[in-house]
């Protein structure tokens, strides 16, 4: 187990490593020009060349990629003249746009996606399990085609369509909630909900879907399989049969699909968060596109894809670790 | 999502246990499947309404490009008139602000947003069937290499990563185009995935063991042997990648960084349309209609070709 671990875990640095260097290829050495962006309008040609030693672009992208690199885990110091500015460890550099720290804005944002995802994936979970297993329990034909109907509803509609509709419908014209605005948790707990309740919908009304077909199939899986009937016939009550012996095994997999969740709902919920004005992750992200702030962009970019990495290897151990019949191969 | 994404596409595959269903069967079934069928009448429409835009805008005697600021209130901007100024000159009114025609927006939406959707399915499903094919026929090395790209490909945040490229693409490059390969590029994985799969239960088969002991070179196996075998699962495949290909290039004109006006796209109208529901809803409803009455076919004909596709399924009748 130890073994598969670390091994799992190895991989996961290797494509983060991979991935990071992808991002920064692409963006300090794609078609962009980082020193003029980073320089702004009106920049004169001695001024660009300054900007370019201060950034280090005028090394090889061998050793600037290093340097971020070096800035990730040791710090940076940025020399511009005769200041010198440092940047403590983790650190993605500075915004061209605002001079704040990519870290900074990151740490920002994180606990406003953190929020999102956390709520949406408790909500779609209840509505997804919930209706799965009613629907595979009662056993009724109606519900099941029911059910499915509503799943392909839930395909089929994009975020920001439902996110639009709820707008709309509840704060605009019911008005029962005020136009959705952030308030951090540590602020007031009774606003963040409020301020979050229409967003958590939104991204239940759709991520529920694959959770309830998911767990239909599941559940029809683990009925028919050998260890459920033997367990019926040693006289099992029916409810204990199900709660015993079919809902461990056919609710593992939804562990592992709720963990990648997690982190895929932290990480690309940007519409979601440009709807509802969250200022989170994907917002930050946007904002970064739009100004051609490319340290946010690759800063943002590298820390939701080793968010997202990590989440996929740690979902593999977990479901590892309680599900006796994945071979540590 | 590597454990799911494999149990959804077994759901859908059939399994070299079973053989495979015959394209005419297939394509029977689907007719007198009714959801199924009504989907593709849908997506049928659909099509015919984005190859013909130029014809129908004529029929109407519109353009999608030509602003008529004198049929907007100058002062908030509201189309005059009722119901977003619809008439007989303008079917389903004008945009808000600068009185561009809607109907002729949507029509030639239409040819952007199918436009996209189906050009990256091609690319996706042309790099994905090349990797899988590659990786299931070549030697380990090749197949876990590839296997590392592909499980890359999956596991990434690839909105995130969709952005951010849209922003370094330069603009010189038509916009249609890149967005297209670039939706393409992040989402090849499932593809690849499936076209490997299918390719490892084919190489067992008989009849290509045979052209492989008659001294076929392997392009050769790949295209004579190989490829017909994948064309009914990778195509199931497709149906399911249209649609969301579709939402990606939505979200993305939505959130600015694709489509831009004045060229319209249904993604771009409706994020315009966001900021007038309260004057003018009719601005946000039939982009966003539209975008969810074609999304909802897509969906209902892959449902249906997987429900036909799957051995376990009793409901369908042959």
């Amino acid at each position: 187990m130890i073994g598969y671990v670390v091994r799992r875990l190895v991989g996961a640095v290797i494509v983060l490593l991979v991935l990071s260097a992808v991002v920064y290829g692409l963006f300090y050495a794609g078609p962009s020009n980082p020193a003029l962006l980073a320089c702004g309008k009106g920049c004169t040609p001695d001024h660009l060349a300054e900007v370019k030693s201060a950034m280090g672009l005028d090394k090889s992208l061998g050793d600037q990629y290093l340097s971020f690199l070096h800035g990730i885990f040791f710090g940076h110091d940025y020399s511009s003249g005769p200041s010198v500015r440092s940047c403590p460890a983790p650190c993605l550099g500075y915004s061209f746009e605002t001079d704040q720290s990519v870290t900074s804005i990151l740490t920002s944002a994180l606990p406003v996606s953190a929020s999102l995802a956390l709520g949406a994936l408790v909500l779609s979970l209840l509505l997804g399990v919930g209706s799965g297993l009613v629907t595979v329990l009662s056993g009724r034909r109606w519900l099941d085609r029911g059910l499915n109907a509503v799943v392909l509803l839930g395909y089929s509609t994009p975020v920001f369509l439902v996110a639009l509709v709820l707008l709309i419908v509840f704060c605009s014209d019911l008005k029962w909630l005020p136009f959705p605005n952030y308030v951090p948790l540590t602020q007031n707990p009774g606003q963040w909900a409020q301020n979050l309740l229409l967003p958590w919908i939104a991204l239940a009304l759709i991520g529920s879907a694959s959770y309830a077909r998911m767990t239909r199939a599941q559940m029809l899986e683990t009925l028919s399989e050998d260890h459920v009937r033997t367990a019926r016939a040693y006289g099992l009550s029916e409810r204990r049969v199900i709660t015993g012996h079919v809902l461990r095994g056919a609710l593992t997999p939804l562990v592992t699909m709720a963990a990648i969740d997690l982190a895929a709902i932290m990480t690309s919920a940007v519409l979601t968060e440009s709807m509802f004005g969250l200022p989170g992750i994907g917002h930050a992200l946007v904002d970064a596109v739009h100004g051609g702030d490319l340290p946010v962009i690759v800063g943002v970019t590298v820390a939701a894809g080793s968010l997202y990495i990590l989440a996929n290897a740690l979902a593999d151990i977990l479901y590892a670790a309680i599900d006796p019949r994945v071979e540590l191969a | 999502m590597t454990q799911t994404v494999l149990t959804e596409e077994a759901a859908a595959d059939p399994g070299p246990s079973s053989p495979p269903l015959p394209r005419a069967a297939l394509w029977r079934r689907l007719r007198h499947d009714k959801a199924a069928a009504t989907g593709l009448v849908i997506i049928a429409v659909m099509v015919l309404v984005a190859v013909f835009a130029p014809v129908l805008t004529a029929l109407e005697g519109q353009d999608p490009t030509t602003q008529h600021s004198e049929l907007v209130d100058s002062a908030v901007g509201t189309p005059l008139g009722a119901h977003g100024g619809i008439s007989g000159s303008h079917w389903l009114g004008v945009e808000p602000q600068t009185g561009r025609d809607l109907f002729a927006r949507l029509v030639y939406g239409a040819r952007i947003s199918l436009g996209i959707a189906f050009g990256a399915t091609a690319i996706q499903v042309l790099i994905g069937v090349s990797i899988g094919i590659a990786a299931g026929l070549g030697g380990r090395l090749v197949d876990s290499a590839l296997g590392r790209l592909t499980d890359l490909s999956l596991a990434f945040p690839y909105v995130l990563f969709a952005i951010g490229l849209m922003a370094i693409v330069p603009d010189s490059i038509p916009r249609p185009l890149v967005l297209a390969v670039v939706i393409a590029l992040v989402a090849w994985g499932g593809t690849a995935r499936l076209a490997r799969g299918q390719t490892l239960s084919l190489k067992t088969r008989d009849y290509v063991a045979a052209a492989k002991l008659s001294g076929a070179p392997p392009l050769r196996v790949a295209r004579r042997e190989i490829l017909p075998g994948l064309v009914t699962p990778v195509l199931t495949y497709a149906a399911l990648l249209v649609p969301s290909n579709m939402i990606a290039e939505a979200g993305l004109s939505f959130l600015g960084v694709g489509i831009r006006p004045p060229t319209p796209s249904w993604g771009q109208m409706l994020s315009q349309g966001t900021t007038w529901f309260r004057p003018d809803v009719l601005y946000v409803l039939v982009p966003g209609g539209a975008l969810f009455v074609t999304l909802l076919a897509f969906t209902l004909l892959a449902d249906g070709v997987r429900r036909i596709l799957d051995p376990k399924n009793t409901e369908v009748a042959p």
